[in-house]
């Protein structure tokens, strides 16, 4: 069937900010969604909150809102659009459950509005525990048995009649609070009866265990013609009891003989056929390892994570597809862009494996809890493409950027065998490292197998790569023996450190392409991955393609962490875009298969490959680039500036020479000081002596942090010299290359700016102010467009030293500054000669395309010949509030305090015609509730917040809540006249904290304190047990008041003007 | 050092892939030692390489496994096609020599020096599969010593020829299997045949009767089926004029036809159509399959080197029920005298997608109705 002709105009619904769970994969499918409707001449309406996005471009859609992911905001907007359909299955969870409730409301009925893809019927099939039994039972798929139970002889009998061992769930306590493994009847009974007392409805649930089966999952898709294929079939290395997205994945499937990997296919296919979904969906099961058994784990009725990594892993475009799907299209009509000959309808095949592996935030959070279960915790992940196992997995473990070149943990070497294998029982972040080090250490494949219930398939390749280790440091290092070593994933300086030897003749690899079929027909795409054969179809491709263009490579920017996210890749794509319009060839080297810049059909060329320089060198050597770009991949390209500057690579824009005086703090120093421009007194030291010395002679309080850094990862603010040594403890337990940098620290207004500059002229789009005083990390802030109490004085100061420094520092593309106002100076903080986090919304509000300009002059342009004149630009009629959104109820014992290091996972942006609107709107989408749900506010502040708390707390009374506060805070604030009742520490007698957020009375805490950070820290505590409540908790006194004085504007969203962005 | 676990890496021998248009590649031996010479194809599937290990239809050929890690579940004793490999070489990117599964018998290695197969590994498979596709099937050999008269070697190796494949591969007597829960009989002629057609025959209750290629009309009447299945099996379709002349036969008793892949082609040519070889066939499990009746299209298992050329049917005998969505060459036939049907692709599957057993419901379908 054809475009069906009752669709005209389309929904879109966005996944929101970014979080734990729900990341840049949906901006690339989003993307995939918007390109595919509009080429089928639909109009396209998109709702995403998220501005840093390449789907909220404005030539994405014909109308883009970035307005709150809210059910009020969506009936406006279907009032004002009235589209005749919605799309809800390609923003994740978050557009799914919205676009189930407009359904079931009757609302999608009256406004006369289809879903497309999926049935409100089939999404229930697939989301609702019950039915999703029923409806598994009635085709005969078989579920995880389970049953409800409120007294221990229902328990045990029913454990009885489905076999040990069972979980035991608890319901309604936290965090699963009570539960547990229980292999006997002696076990169940403990636990069992443990579970019904902590429960306060006495209530748990049986389930059979089936922790340590195989963990397998296929993507499916299905047209309306029951038309049905798997794209892939995915293997997870950590067995079920992993989150899938905590756990390293291989696809395809390698333990799996055909009997086994036909029979889940067939169930997928009979799920997806059952639930009626025409487009993506993805099939989880359990597989028992010792025979044929299996279990439906999980179905997700639209794109997620698990597509995006099988399109990247196959080549298939499932987003593409289900959309042409959705809007009535079969897969027998859809042609297969990589071959351009064959259709939709065929599974890709592959000849090579694909390992993907996760990024977790630990390193940002050094206390949290870093355990794997069923929550997921990654915020990022990489793949890696090789033809063995071995080479896909050191190639991932270079990708992860945790410093590593093979799976050797350094920490691990000094601890004894006993302690390695007690580890082995630790299912967290490195167990994969952990095994490496037990099988160094002669434990055996079984032992490991019997402990960690990873498949000794892949327990046997790890051991390759120790066979591998050992091989290269013995004898003498033979060209044959060299060239194993590259096939099984060895850099060359891995080797050279292993063997002492250098290699007799340096090998470069060679590249294969991403074609979805295995070689067996001629494909077109772009997309290739190294290995170490003699044929390179990369060198092939480009003779054979050859444009006679400048070919110009950019470096992407990795895996998404805290610090560095879906903006880097925002700049890369739109640097691609600027490179391709420009007449150059653009070619992409980047490892993320959540994102747009990975698509294979952005660049004209896309390497999927780690960044490291050996990984790069290769690169280089087939493409021969007429030169590179570092500064739009964040940190991860930016690091490559030196190799590539010794190795005689034309960098195109700012310099490797500027970029190290903008990071080397002394050339930093003397280069301020040329300028004439203040920045805050700082200092340097490698050891904890001296650091405690020089934070002395500064005065407290100083802020701390290493150089080369982004994000403020390891950055503290201390206020005395405990904070200094506890801080330098955990920065030297490694070795230190750079010196910890110590500023005095001043608590103004921080202000930031991006600007373009081409050696001669500079232009800021806009200047940014931040909520937050400074010492809350820039990417954690509130920040808002345009500045709002700035005098024209500091603006002028601003924009001269923007203009000052980007001239000293010769910065030829982008540059980020941020400034701290204090005491009416403005002084310089930091200097970044590349992209920001901030550039994506500040190019969407002020309609300034920063990075397509940045470009340009990296390529030689003149500003003042581009048509966006000098300066800084006028003030548009539009206020922008980037508000930053937190994943905090995903990793334990992770404190939310704001500081100078960001913990931030994503952004929203709230616009509107006046700080307050555009402030209420980004709030609301970064989720505060903006009304009354309870009665209180609870408010605990540390002494030198005592004064400021006073007037935010009369906000609130004024709002009607009741303020409960700890006796310090109380005390003082009665003695202002702020009436408040007194309550205990969480740990305290009752009334304590923790009593009042299990009654829900609660619906803000304002809490700062000096210390932190550590799990046991009493605030530390109370903040995470708000946290937990899902209670909004605010750690900085400004953010509390942004919200007061919105909530005191007493408005809904109904009050408010959609904003189209298009058009501003 | 202590240690419990193996430092030393697998021995090597030194083994050589040599075409017939001279190239050679150099890789590793394993399986067999020897030489060898065969029909060099690949195949797409990723998993299922114990089933085509032992698919008759194999026969006289050295197959290429595009997927590079081979052997990971290793061989086990329930997932052969047939009692013995059928291949006459095995080329492989990797060999897993620790395989895991819980069927696990034998590494493949072991496998096929037991059947005296001769393997070779640490090719590039994808340069040899998109020189295959450039080129069409070629002739290839796998050797441990390199000819010391390379023109010779390559004369012989041009020359080299797959004959009386059908004949070499069929069994020799009739052979009885009980269903459990007889309700039919079919009499399954063995071109080559795959065991799972008669696993897919029994469990649907049908108890089978496996003969000869060149079992006469007669014969079968004798016999008194229910229904005749023709099998898969390997070769040159055109080069079987014994069975194609019993096929015209047999088509005029009132006895319902299914037929796989060969048995598709033979019914064909016994009805007047032609057949022609495809450049580099169809090996794997990934092949689509549009279902013209049904409105359809299907994944299905493939292995084959000939096809039916559509247009030369006789449209008064039949229809070109089924094509290949990729080239569009035909994949199967319904014939109007309502009683035979035949598809190219394999939906006994083994290796492969189960989507198109349904298949053998419709055969049963008719014959019930006979």
């Amino acid at each position: 069937m054809p475009l069906r002709n009752d669709i005209k105009k389309v929904l879109v619904i966005g996944s929101g900010p970014i979080i734990i769970g729900q990341a840049a994969e949906f901006d690339y499918a989003g993307t995939q969604v918007c390109r595919t409707l509009k080429a089928d001449g639909l109009e396209v309406v998109l709702v995403n909150s998220n501005p840093a996005t390449i789907m909220t471009d404005k030539t994405m859609a014909d109308k883009v809102y970035i307005e709150p992911l809210t059910l009020p905001v969506l009936k406006k907007i279907i009032k004002i659009e009235k589209p005749d359909s919605i799309l809800p299955t390609m923003g994740g969870q978050t557009a799914l459950t919205l676009s189930m409730q407009l359904a079931k409301e009757g609302f999608l009925k009256e406004q006369n509005v289809k879903l497309l893809g999926a049935t409100p019927e089939t999404i229930d099939k697939a989301e609702d525990r019950q039915l999703f039994k029923d409806m598994l039972e009635s085709i005969g798929e078989p579920v995880i048995p389970s049953k409800v139970v409120t007294d221990i002889d229902d328990a045990l009998a029913f454990a009885e009649e489905i076999g040990y061992p069972v979980i035991v769930r608890p319901a309604y306590t936290l965090g699963g609070t009570g539960g547990g493994i229980a292999s006997s009847k002696k076990q169940l009974l403990r636990i069992g009866e443990n579970g019904l007392r902590l429960s306060p409805i006495n209530q748990i649930l049986v389930e059979r265990c089936v922790s340590g089966w195989k963990e397998i999952e296929f993507e499916i898709i299905r047209d309306s013609r029951n038309n049905t294929i798997t794209v892939c079939s995915m293997e997870n290395v950590d067995p079920v009891g992993v989150h899938t997205g905590d756990s390293i994945v291989v696809a395809p499937a390698v333990t799996l003989s055909d009997k086994e990997y036909q029979m889940l296919r067939t169930a997928s296919i009979n799920i997806i056929q059952a639930l009626g979904v025409e487009g993506g969906c993805n099939c989880q099961f359990a597989l028992n390892p010792d025979n044929f058994e299996y279990a439906v784990i999980e179905v997700n009725p639209r794109v997620s994570r698990s597509s995006a990594l099988a399109s990247k892993a196959t080549g298939y475009p499932i987003a593409k597809v289900a959309s042409k799907i959705a809007i009535g299209y079969t897969l027998d009509e859809i042609i297969n862009t990589v071959t351009g000959k064959t259709y939709a309808c065929f599974e890709p095949a592959l000849d090579y494996i694909v390992v993907k592996f996760p990024k977790w935030p630990f390193d940002k959070f050094v206390y949290a809890k870093r355990t794997l279960g069923t929550q997921m915790k990654a915020t990022g992940e990489v793949m890696a493409i090789g033809t063995t196992f071995e080479q896909a997995m050191m190639k991932a473990v270079r990708c992860i950027e945790l410093n590593l070149d093979s799976l050797n943990l350094k920490k691990l070497k000094e601890k004894d065998p006993d302690t390695i294998e007690e580890l082995l029982h630790h299912c967290d972040d490195e167990r994969i490292f952990v095994v490496y080090e037990a099988l160094k250490r002669g434990i055996s494949i079984d032992t490991i197998f019997e402990i960690t219930k990873i498949d000794r398939w892949f327990i046997n390749k790890l051991n390759n790569l120790i066979k591998m280790e050992h091989t290269l440091s013995q004898g003498e290092l033979t060209q044959d023996k060299y060239k194993r070593a590259k096939k099984l994933g060895f850099l060359d300086k891995t080797i050279t450190t292993l063997s002492g030897q250098q290699p007799p003749q340096k090998l470069y690899a060679s590249y294969k392409m991403v074609d979805t079929c295995a070689a067996e027909f001629a494909a077109e795409t772009p997309y290739f991955y190294s290995t170490y054969d003699e044929e390179n179809e990369a060198r092939e491709f480009i003779e054979q393609h050859s444009t006679g263009k400048k070919k110009v490579i950019v470096f992407g920017s990795g895996p998404i962490r805290i610090g560095q996210g879906i903006e880097f890749d925002y700049c890369s794509v739109h640097c691609v875009t600027a490179l391709k319009e420009a007449g150059y060839e653009a070619i992409i080297v980047n490892n993320n298969p959540e994102t747009v810049s990975t698509d294979f059909d952005i660049s004209d060329r896309l390497y999927f490959e780690p960044l490291t320089p050996e990984d790069v060198d290769s690169i280089l050597e087939t493409e021969q680039p007429w030169g590179v770009v570092v500064q739009f991949g964040g940190q991860t390209a930016i690091k490559l500036t030196k190799h590539l500057k010794n190795k005689g690579i034309k960098i195109l824009g700012t310099s490797a020479d500027s970029i190290d005086a903008a990071e080397d703090r002394e050339r930093f120093d003397k280069l301020l000081e040329h300028c004439n421009i203040p920045r805050p007194n700082g200092r340097m030291a490698y050891t904890t002596e001296a650091a405690v010395k020089e934070a002395q002679k500064l005065g407290y309080p100083v802020l701390l942090r290493p150089s080369y850094v982004l994000g403020g990862q390891n950055m503290i603010i201390a206020h005395g010299k405990n904070d200094v040594i506890e801080y330098m403890d955990i920065i030297t337990a490694t070795e230190l290359e750079n010196p910890v940098l110590i500023d005095k620290y001043l608590m103004g207004t921080e202000v930031e700016v991006d600007a373009v500059c081409d050696g001669d002229d500079f232009l800021i789009p806009g200047i940014m102010e931040h909520i937050e005083r400074a010492g809350v990390h820039s990417g954690d802030s509130i920040s808002i467009y345009p500045p709002q109490t700035l005098t024209q004085e500091i603006r002028d100061t601003i924009v001269e030293y923007t203009g000052r420094l980007a001239k000293e520092l010769n910065v030829s593309g982008l540059v980020n500054i941020q400034y701290v106002i204090y005491q009416g100076q403005v002084y310089v903080i930091e200097v970044n000669p590349r992209s920001s986090r901030t550039v994506p919304y500040i190019s969407k509000v002020t309609n300034v395309p920063i990075v397509d300009l940045a470009t340009k002059v990296a390529l030689g342009a003149k500003l003042k010949d581009l048509g966006y004149g000098s300066g800084v630009c006028p003030e548009g009629d539009y206020v922008a509030v980037k508000v930053p959104v937190f994943s905090f109820p995903k990793l334990h014992d992770a404190d939310n305090h704001l500081g100078p290091e960001m913990k931030s996972t994503g952004e929203v942006l709230g616009i509107d015609h006046d700080l307050e609107t555009a402030l209420y709107k980004g709030l609301i989408a970064a989720g505060y509730e903006m009304h009354k749900v309870g009665d209180s506010v609870l408010i605990t502040v540390k002494d030198s917040d005592k004064p400021e708390v006073v007037p935010l707390a009369q906000k609130f009374v004024d709002f009607g809540y009741k303020i409960w506060a700890t006796k310090g805070t109380a005390e003082y604030l009665r003695e202002h006249g702020v009436p408040s009742e007194i309550v205990n520490k969480h740990d305290g007698p009752s009334p304590n904290t923790s009593d009042l957020f299990d009654t829900g009375e609660v619906d803000f805490v304002v809490s700062t304190s000096t210390i932190g950070r550590k799990p046991a820290v009493h605030s530390v505590q109370m903040r995470r047990k708000a946290i937990e409540r899902n209670i909004a908790c605010l750690t900085s006194i400004d953010t509390a008041n942004a919200l007061a004085n919105s909530l005191l504007m007493r408005k809904t969203l109904e009050d408010f003007n959609m904003v189209d962005i298009v058009k501003i | 050092m202590e240690h419990g676990n193996h430092l030393t890496e697998k021995e090597e021998r030194k083994a050589y892939l040599i075409l017939a248009d001279g190239t050679v590649y150099q890789g590793k031996g394993f399986g067999a030692a020897g030489t060898t010479m065969g029909e060099v194809v690949f195949t797409t599937g990723m998993t299922g390489y114990q089933e085509t290990l032992t698919d008759p239809s194999y026969y006289g050929q050295i197959v290429t496994q595009t997927f590079p890690l081979i052997g990971n579940y290793g061989v086990n004793e329930f997932d052969s096609e047939s009692k013995k490999s059928w291949v006459k070489g095995y080329i492989v990117r990797e060999w897993c020599e620790e395989p895991s599964n819980f069927r696990c018998g034998k590494t493949i290695d072991q496998y096929l020096k037991e059947q005296n197969v001769i393997g070779i590994y640490d090719i590039d498979t994808r340069a040899l599969t998109k020189k295959t596709r450039e080129h069409g099937v070629m002739n290839g050999a796998i050797t441990t010593e390199l000819p010391g008269d390379m023109d010779a070697f390559l004369q012989e190796l041009k020359a080299y020829t797959i004959r009386d494949a059908v004949k070499s591969v069929s069994c020799t007597d009739q052979r009885f299997h009980q269903a459990d829960q007889q309700q039919l009989h079919v009499a399954l002629y063995d071109y080559g045949s795959k065991e799972n057609i008669l696993r897919s025959l029994l469990e649907r209750g049908c108890s089978v009767t496996v003969v000869p290629y060149n079992t006469s009309v007669e014969e079968i009447l004798k016999i008194n089926p229910d229904g005749i299945m023709l099998s898969n099996g390997p070769g040159d379709p055109s080069e079987n004029t014994e069975p194609i002349a019993i096929l015209k036969e047999l088509m005029n008793a009132e006895i319902p036809i299914f037929g796989i892949c060969l048995g598709h082609q033979l019914l064909a040519l016994a009805n007047g159509a032609d057949t022609q070889k495809l450049k580099y066939g169809h090996r794997g499990a990934n092949q689509p399959v549009v279902d013209t009746v049904r409105g359809r299209v299907f994944i299905t298992s493939q292995n084959h080197g000939y096809a039916v050329v559509g247009e030369t049917l006789n449209q008064e005998i039949g229809f070109v029920s089924h094509h290949n969505a990729n080239d569009g060459s035909c994949e199967g036939i319904t014939y109007h005298n309502g009683r035979a049907f035949t598809v190219q692709f394999h939906p006994e599957a083994c290796a492969g997608p189960l989507d198109t057993k349904y298949l053998f419901d419709t055969f049963i379908g008719l014959m019930k109705q006979q």
